[in-house]
């Protein structure tokens, strides 16, 4: 391992810029002659819109234009659209809406926007807003997922508001497991829907150049080549050789900035009417009614045991709500990143999931920090522990029995385990966490009046999304296969252009260990380039803990070709056979010699190209690949959580959190941990305080940080965190992914541990305080009922 | 219309603003001083804090006129020329930060923690005082690292 190669916990090269206040967040470019928009959003959750009366805001000072939904259409700009097909169980495709940038008939949650201001200031568009008249019509909203089907219909495309009903597995097989069973456990839940809210709130700079007729989009995106595709070959907006997408610094993205969002077609749009470039940042209390949000599943499931404590079989039936509209890769999350993973780390023989995706007038729903495989996670490790607790069994001892020993494994449900080793990472959880002593904790706290609980995650997740094949058979519209282009410099330094995009993840430093590690040079004479449709070669973008394990293996093919054809360069130079060239340690060196050239001095000959045949050998060193998975990843492990309870106030607190996760092979330890750290926050927040509220009417009541509830420091405590390893054999870093894992384990330990301290499984997420004193309260109160 | 003039990481500025700018607004788009960062609207997440002759302050819950005649210490003033601030050598050395965006924040306001508490924070303390800096990257677990060494690093 060479100083910054892999497997070392080198600081981040990124970080000089982010602590000097240097960064370059989408909202700090500023364009000459820029403009600001401001959004009008419907206050009704569901209503007709009649009609908008521009005519006083557009008389206002400084206003340059007032444009509504029909001068959208008018324009021909077409809708957003969602990405990933699912048919239903009988067959027909799902009930996909239309959703134009800006409503121009109809208005489906609050916060849809329907018309927008292009001002010379903010202020100046924000006080013409205020004349805009709209006649809404107001019809009875629904905003529970459980109560859509039976609701005023929200798209005439969707009858009972429902998306698509659709299934995975033996219904017949699960059915008779069940019906043979020795003990069946069987558990609702909700899982609660979340606002991601990455810290720098979206933004959007548009700015066209009549010169050339082509348009430049600055966003906050994941994925500014998705973006661009999606802007330009369903919304229309321009040719994509027309379209430029620079996402620079995205300040975190947790999934709300992979989708194609109505305000940066809206920003294209107008710039390109007005002339000036055009500016939106969102504030936090509209990116609560703009940003995609996540999870909000109602499940009900059970779990067949035979004699032994085996699991024999699951089913599971959810409805997911999809919001008013379906964004971009929303039909996808509850499906595919479901229902897929229902096996966790164990051998079931049957599983059969179904699955109602529903639409609800509230803000769309997709991907965030996990996508699915929490929701998974958190029904099969919810019912192993409630299934261990009703047999009697030690939770980790039921998991035991049940775990998933050899492999490959194919699962009921499509997936094929490639490698693991379960058992290992829940021995090295449980010693790290001592859950021997765990009986002498709990006799401590309950001196104290507090009750004490300890709840296990044995989670699985599937990551490095994905092999093209597989995505495009279960219905996705596009491949998900990364790129790279690595561009050696005639002075010996390295630029990598890749088609993954960071927002935290640290990839100018993990992306510059796997060349230093190749080619035998500092990071430091190492760039990473990403975020800008004119510099990259296509690319995916970054979401599903995919830029290891698909970002890092294009960039090794990249790599490979370019060793290979600096080994013929240096050849010719050292007039030697191709096949005596050796390269270690950044030198070449003619086997059995003591002839040899540095890796810059390779670079240099390719590009002098004085002393090489160029008929036979092209001059430069640049190569480009494309690396399409054969298989997911799956990164597996154990989060350990124990809790404690106030039994007065039912206050209560992360009181130990250990962490033992398998990713693979690890780039750097040190960002790995604060992946996992990151994530584990995330989780805990879900379970224990982040709430988003609707009321009756739709109106979201959780609308700020005033009401929502954000992790903060003082919400957890030191973690824990380690981890085992078994190389992931599909792709050549034997890489797995570590970005998703933490919210994915998360929310299971928390409430199986508050539920143990509780004993009781009366309690959903969030379990606030104030959930687990009114959970206390019942209890008592049937206690004494009782007696 | 309002003239507003203060000193600002050590330079004088004046200007003509809408009494309605806020001192952030002001940093950011007069001043073109755009680490301080805007994370929320009901001042509660941290990202524009910066000091204000001497002490931590949410330039979002100022107006600019508000720092009329005082000095101003953005992200962008905490180093000493080349050499970095130990707070935010700190902040790298732990990985104290992810996507960076709450960076400036955290960093202006460990180092007022520091001016209050003194060089011995322990992480209890630490994690309530950051009470009004939020950070959805980290878990805060390096964030409390960083601020606990920086804290030492000061003292030399
Ligand atoms: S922007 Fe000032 S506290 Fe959030
Ligand atoms: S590092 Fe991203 S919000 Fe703190």
């Amino acid at each position: 391992m060479s100083a910054t190669g892999i497997g070392a916990a080198v600081r981040r090269k990124e970080d000089q810029r982010f602590i000097t206040g240097k960064g370059h967040y989408t909202d700090d470019v500023s364009r000459p002659g820029q403009t600001f928009a401001y959004f009008v959003r419907s206050p009704h959750a569901h209503a007709k819109l009649h009609s908008i009366d521009v005519k006083a805001a557009a008389a206002m000072p400084g206003i340059l234009a007032v444009l509504t939904g029909q001068d959208l259409a008018g324009d021909k700009i077409g809708n957003l659209i969602c990405g990933w097909m699912i048919h239903s169980k009988d067959g027909s495709p799902m009930k996909m809406a239309p959703h134009p940038a800006l409503a121009a008939t109809k208005v489906c949650y609050v916060g849809d926007p329907v018309a927008v201001v292009i001002a010379e200031t903010l202020a100046q568009a924000k006080d013409a807003a205020e004349k805009i008249a709209v006649d809404y019509e107001v019809l009875s909203a629904v905003t529970d997922p459980a109560k859509a089907k039976s609701a005023a219909q929200i798209h005439d495309v969707a009858p009972k508001n429902t998306i698509y009903e659709w299934h995975l597995g033996d219904s017949k097989a699960t059915d008779a497991a069940l019906a043979a069973a020795k003990h069946i456990t069987r558990i609702d839940l909700t899982n609660n829907r979340l606002v991601p809210n990455a810290m720098e709130p979206r933004a959007a700079l548009a700015e066209y150049d009549s010169g050339t007729d082509s348009l430049t989009l600055w966003n906050t995106s994941q994925n500014p080549h998705v973006a661009r595709l999606v802007i330009s070959a369903f919304v229309g907006m321009a040719p994509e050789h027309k379209l430029r997408v620079i996402a620079p610094d995205v300040g975190g993205g947790f999934g709300s900035k992979i989708f194609i969002y109505p305000e940066e077609v809206v920003c294209l749009w107008a710039a390109r009417r007005v002339g000036r470039p055009v500016k939106w940042t969102s504030d936090r209390s509209e990116a609560f009614l703009a940003d995609a949000h996540g999870r909000d599943h109602v499940t009900h499931a059970e779990m067949a045991f035979d004699g032994d404590g085996k699991i024999t079989a699951l089913k599971v039936k959810t409805i997911a709500n999809l919001g008013g509209y379906m964004s971009t890769f929303s039909s996808s999350v509850p499906t595919y990143l479901y229902a897929t993973l229902l096996s966790g780390q164990y051998a079931i023989p049957n599983i059969y999931c179904e699955v109602d995706a529903v639409y609800t007038n509230t803000v769309p729903v997709d991907a965030y920090r996990g996508a699915g495989r929490p929701e998974a996670t958190f029904v099969v490790e919810r019912l192993v522990e409630v299934g261990a607790r009703e047999l009697g069994l030690d939770p980790a001892e039921l998991r035991k029995r049940n775990f998933i020993k050899s492999f490959p494994h194919q699962t009921p449900v499509i997936m094929a385990y490639d490698a693991g080793d379960y058992l290992a990472s829940l021995k090295k959880a449980m010693e790290l966490a001592d859950v021997k002593g765990f009986g002498r904790r709990k006799r401590d706290a309950a001196r104290h009046g507090k009750l004490r609980g300890l709840g296990y995650s044995t989670y699985i997740e599937a990551c490095g999304i994905a092999p093209s094949q597989a995505v495009g058979s279960l219905g996705a519209g596009v491949g998900l296969w990364e790129s790279a282009e690595v561009r050696v410099n005639p002075t010996g330094s390295v630029e990598v252009l890749t088609g993954c995009h960071q927002h935290g993840q640290g990839h100018e430093t993990t992306f510059a260990q796997l060349v230093s590690e190749r080619l035998g040079i500092s990071i430091d004479q190492v760039s990473i380039v990403h975020g800008d449709t004119d510099k990259v070669q296509f690319g995916m973008g970054t979401y599903g803990s995919r830029s290891g394990a698909v970002g890092m293996s294009a960039i090794v093919k990249a790599l490979d070709k370019v060793e290979a054809k600096a080994k013929k360069i240096a050849a010719h130079v050292m007039e030697a056979a191709e096949g005596d060239i050796e390269f270690r340690d950044g030198k070449f060196t003619v086997a059995g010699t003591d002839k040899s050239m540095a890796f810059g001095e390779v670079a240099l000959a390719a590009y002098v190209g004085h002393k090489f045949p160029t008929q036979e050998i092209e001059p430069g060193l640049k190569e480009g690949a494309f690396y399409d998975p054969t298989n997911f990843t799956f990164p597996a492990g154990c989060h350990i959580c124990e809790i404690e309870i106030d039994q007065e106030t039912g206050e209560t607190e992360v009181v130990s959190w250990t962490a033992v996760d398998d990713f693979g092979t690890l780039i750097n330890p040190m960002i790995v941990e604060g992946q996992v750290h990151g994530g584990i926050a995330q989780g805990v927040g879900q379970a224990m305080i982040e709430q988003t509220v609707y009321d009756k009417d739709g109106q979201l009541l959780s609308g700020s940080y005033m009401d929502y509830a954000m992790p903060r420091a003082h919400n957890f405590p030191a973690f824990k965190v380690d981890t085992t390893e078994t190389k992931c054999p599909s792709n050549p870093l034997g890489i797995k992914g570590c970005g998703e894992a933490g919210a994915i384990a998360a929310p299971a330990a928390v409430m199986n541990a508050i539920t143990d301290a509780l004993g009781t499984e009366k309690i959903e997420m969030p379990a606030t305080s104030m959930a687990v004193w009114r959970a206390l309260q019942t209890m008592n109160r049937n206690q004494v009922a009782a007696e | 219309m309002l003239p507003v003039s203060m000193t600002v990481n050590g330079k004088a500025v004046t200007a003509t603003v809408d009494p309605r700018t806020l001192l952030v607004q002001y940093l950011r788009d007069n001043l073109r001083l755009t680490g301080t960062h805007v994370g929320c609207d009901t001042s509660q997440c941290g990202a524009c804090v910066v000091h204000v002759d001497g002490a931590a302050r949410k330039s979002c819950t100022m107006f600019a006129w508000q720092a009329e005649g005082a000095k101003v210490t953005t992200i962008e003033g905490v180093a000493n020329g080349e050499k970095l601030h130990p707070m935010q050598e700190a902040f790298r050395e732990h990985h104290g930060l992810q996507c960076g965006y709450c960076t400036p924040g955290m960093i202006m306001s460990a180092i007022d923690m520091v001016n209050r508490k003194g060089n011995d924070l322990d992480d209890n303390t630490i994690r309530h005082e950051l009470e009004g800096n939020l950070c959805r990257c980290t878990g805060y677990h390096n964030i409390v690292k960083a601020i606990s060494a920086g804290a030492r690093a000061m003292k030399g």
